[in-house]
């Protein structure tokens, strides 16, 4: 009888030994989805909320113009700046940001460039309009106003 | 090893920020000296004024933002039943003006909500759902000859104007 009775077991501790390909596998996948912040923020940025929503089409043609309050207050004041790359600038200084952005890329793919503007929603229109007063100047017309997806209200 | 691991991991995970990549896309007119005169009926043009208060004056009457979307729709549809509104939607054209002193915010506000309108529009004139709509916009690679015709038939049209300097900085 003894040789059917069950025997006592305990439920078998879980095998570590794949963890490190479980823990590969997930950091491979943040490695590759990593876009390491190019510049630093100088200005304040929150992005406003909107619902219809297009996508930037190739990363590669897009510059990004930051606007907004500076967060070092005591140097550069509280009224909304541009930031280009890692500097606070003019409108005047514009066009040669996009000159320059404009030399990085293919001559076939001058013209698509796109410029995403990421602007604090505390800024006026006064300076963004200025700065698409100097785009249109530098002939860069493809405009993205950066925003975040909104959840629909009903 | 998954030590090892576990601390590359968390590193990544701390400075991942995923980039948001979309936003409301819009075309600058090309730059020009000379001031084209453009001969327009005063009926296919309709007049969004946001003044330095964040106020909202729509063919001059004072509307609240949630308000804009609708009116926007009875014009570019209104295929001049209603002789102050538009002829039709390839005639109709939305001008947005604003003052410098308008916050980004309500700017946006308004984009969006005129955006939806046609977008709203066309998602009907195609019998999809604005869900829908959206998806096939965003999706470049796809042609769509339905999309085309839509686009087509109901032209996105908005001017905008140099703002007014009462508010300004």
């Amino acid at each position: 009888m003894s040789k059917f009775s069950k025997k006592k077991k305990g439920t078998p501790a879980i095998s570590t030994s794949s963890l490190p390909d479980i823990i590969f596998m997930l950091l491979f996948f943040f490695m590759v989805t990593t876009v390491l912040r190019e510049t630093e923020l100088k200005v304040q940025n929150r992005l406003p909320k909107a619902s219809q929503l297009q996508k930037l089409e190739k990363k590669s043609l897009v510059s990004y113009i930051y606007i907004g309050k500076p967060k070092d207050t005591e140097k550069y004041g509280v009224e909304p700046r541009i930031q280009v790359n890692d500097a606070l600038v003019t409108p005047k200084e514009i066009p040669n940001f996009v000159y320059a952005e404009k030399d990085k890329l293919d001559e076939v793919e001058r013209d698509k460039i796109t410029m995403s503007l990421k602007v604090d929603i505390d800024a006026k229109m006064g300076i963004i309009s200025d700065v698409k007063q100097q785009l249109r100047e530098a002939d860069a017309r493809k405009i993205n106003y950066s925003s975040v997806k909104a959840v629909e209200k009903e | 090893m998954a030590d090892i691991a576990f601390l590359l991991l968390i590193f990544f995970l701390v400075t991942t920020t995923i980039a948001s990549d979309k936003g409301l896309s819009i075309l600058l007119p090309p730059k020009n000296d000379q001031q084209l005169d453009v001969k327009m009926k005063e009926r296919n043009i309709f007049k969004v004024f946001i003044n330095s208060n964040n106020q909202l004056l729509v063919e001059e009457q004072l509307m609240s933002v949630n308000q804009v979307k609708e009116a926007a729709k009875k014009f570019i549809s209104n295929n001049g039943r209603d002789p102050k509104s538009s002829e039709s939607p390839q005639a109709a054209v939305i001008s947005l003006k604003t003052d410098r002193g308008t916050k980004y915010e309500m700017y946006i506000a308004v984009m969006d909500e005129l955006k939806k309108a046609y977008n709203e529009l066309r998602a009907a004139y195609m019998g999809i759902t604005l869900a829908e709509y959206l998806e096939i916009e965003n999706d470049s690679k796809k042609q769509n000859a339905k999309f085309e015709e839509a686009k087509k038939a109901i032209p996105y049209q908005l001017s905008e104007a140099e703002p007014t300097n009462v508010g300004g900085n």
